[in-house]
């Protein structure tokens, strides 16, 4: 079966004035495949979100290639580059800072399907059919980001990364920002989604929670300071740790 | 429960700068009714000279005197209202659109074309304004378009400055990464997410530039590089005139009394529209 996600060599450095250069992504190699669920955990500052933002093309790689569902997407640009979030979502951190302050919920659900040539009310039936299986009224698709609980927003934000009907779900730490009881709904929804899409839906599930991977994911990566240190089943990780750092970042938990 | 005081105190405020606003915007309407209908306003003809009643004090039947040709001077007020307000509108308009737009190309584009546009903005916010204005006036010669186009030159920087650095913080907010994740393309970006998002602090420097650029175009129209006689403007009827200030100071004073009312009224405007839209001031 081919991945869904190739990522080869990916290096990002950032050159800074005065300084010597910050290699915050050092060569890292990864396969994601269709259906599968895979974790990357890592302290702050290990290069997680860089990693998600150089797959999504938000920032360029210094070096390597990102192949998403077997087409080359690391020099993409303009139409093309756009025709590529047909099969690539991402759920953000913070909630309510991810949807547009001036604009209603629903016209942030709706927008990749309009951009996309989706009629008016056919956006609009679907929005609300998005916010029914993501557990939220319709209504909702009619308030401001503002008038939301943080952990409706986020539900807000998977129905509308899931609009477009990607191939792969990009969370990037979408439950830190969360108090644990909607934390667990939030999962839930997830792994919800997941049973009902199958294969057709891969997660890339960034967390600095390694409980919260264990639970959820079927392999796990880990990074230290830009370097992928151990990947392995979560189980297995946790139980038999062979990284120094795996360890201490396990030891700190339990 | 305990919150209630503080709730209602934060009510009250507010709504004194509604009636604030209102009752400013009101008069800004009022103002600009009257130019624009200026000439239907105006006692008597602004241009007819009756040098038979020259330089009359203020009386009932001519209400600000008249000037050294004997025309009205509440005439001559009322029509210049239309000259002085609308350049300035005008003017206003311009500088917020060049610069807005100069702004958001800049901070959305970055590279070397920001650095060459921000540094040329560094060179015309270096200069002091009104010099500068001069200096690009005396070379494109009199006249009041030409006022306008030297102030339109020297005063766009600051409007690019506040859409730049918007448009800066903006860009890395995880919504517009989220807009550029849904497929929207950059001009769709640019006037669906940017734009609504950074017109408040521009809108509110432009009222509040209303003002000023009021203030500097009668000053230049003053200088004699503005509006021409016989055309009635504020600030040249004041130039022109300040000559009798000592012996019929009402000719000069009705120009400059009503300069000093609309500087005040939209200044004033400005000032209460930026508490209005304070994000400080406004709650969910």
């Amino acid at each position: 079966m081919e991945p869904i996600l190739q990522v080869r060599d990916l290096t990002k450095v950032f050159k800074r004035k005065g300084q010597p250069d910050y290699t915050a992504v050092d060569h890292m190699n990864f396969d994601l495949m269709p259906g599968e669920c895979l974790g990357i955990i890592g302290e702050s500052g290990s290069g997680k979100t860089t990693v998600v933002n150089m797959i999504t093309r938000l920032l360029d790689a210094t070096e390597g290639t990102i192949v998403l569902d077997g087409k080359d997407i690391t020099n993409l640009r303009g139409r093309d580059l756009r025709d590529v979030y047909r099969k690539m979502q991402m759920v953000f951190q913070t909630p309510t800072d991810s949807f547009d302050p001036r604009c209603r919920l629903g016209d942030g659900i709706g927008e990749s399907l309009r951009n996309n040539g989706w009629s008016q009310s056919d956006t609009k039936n679907e929005v609300i059919k998005l916010l029914g299986k993501c557990g939220l009224d319709p209504e909702f698709a009619d308030r401001y980001p503002h008038q939301v609980s943080g952990g409706q927003c986020q539900r807000a934000a998977i129905a509308r990364a899931l609009a477009i009907r990607p191939k792969l779900l990009i969370c990037d730490e979408a439950t830190s920002a969360l108090d644990v009881t909607i934390q667990k709904e939030i999962i839930q929804l997830l792994s919800d989604l997941r049973n009902q899409h199958g294969e057709a839906l891969s997660i890339l599930f960034i967390c600095h929670d390694i409980a919260l991977v264990q639970q959820f994911c079927d392999r796990v990566l880990v990074m230290y300071k830009g370097k992928l240190v151990e990947q392995g089943v979560p189980d297995e990780v946790i139980k038999n740790p062979r990284d120094a750092y795996t360890m201490r970042l396990i030891d700190s938990i339990l | 429960m305990m919150n209630e005081p503080t709730v209602r105190i934060q009510k009250v405020r507010k709504d004194t700068v509604k009636i604030r606003l209102i009752i400013f915007a009101a008069l800004a309407v009022i103002l600009l009714v009257c130019s624009i209908f200026s000439d239907h306003l105006t006692p008597y003809d602004p241009y007819i000279q009756d040098l038979s009643n020259a330089k009359a004090l203020p009386s009932a039947e001519h209400l600000f005197g008249t000037d050294q040709y004997g025309r009205d001077m509440l005439s001559r007020v009322i029509i210049g209202s239309r000259t002085s307000i609308y350049s300035t509108l005008i003017l206003v308009a311009i500088i917020t659109v060049i610069g807005t737009c100069i702004g958001i190309f800049c901070g959305w584009n970055g590279k070397w074309i920001d650095t060459v546009l921000m540094r040329i903005s560094d060179v015309f916010l270096a200069f002091p304004g009104l010099v500068f204005a001069l200096a690009v006036a005396g070379v494109l010669g009199g006249g009041l378009q030409n006022a306008i186009i030297a102030l339109a030159a020297i005063s766009w920087p600051k409007y690019a400055r506040i859409a730049r650095s918007q448009t800066l913080s903006l860009k890395e907010t995880p919504f517009l990464k989220a807009a550029r994740l849904s497929g929207s393309s950059t001009s769709k970006i640019i006037f669906k997410h940017i734009l609504p998002n950074i017109v408040g602090p521009i809108l509110v420097t432009s009222m509040l530039d209303i003002g000023t650029m009021m203030m500097e175009l009668a000053g230049l129209s003053f200088l004699g590089l503005g509006a021409k006689p016989p055309t009635a403007e504020w600030g040249s009827m004041m130039s022109d005139t300040r000559g009798l200030m000592t012996t019929s100071p009402w000719i000069t004073l009705s120009p400059g009394l009503a300069i000093f009312i609309s500087v005040m009224i939209f200044n004033l405007l400005g000032d209460t529209i930026r508490d209005y839209v304070d994000p400080k001031s406004r709650r969910r």
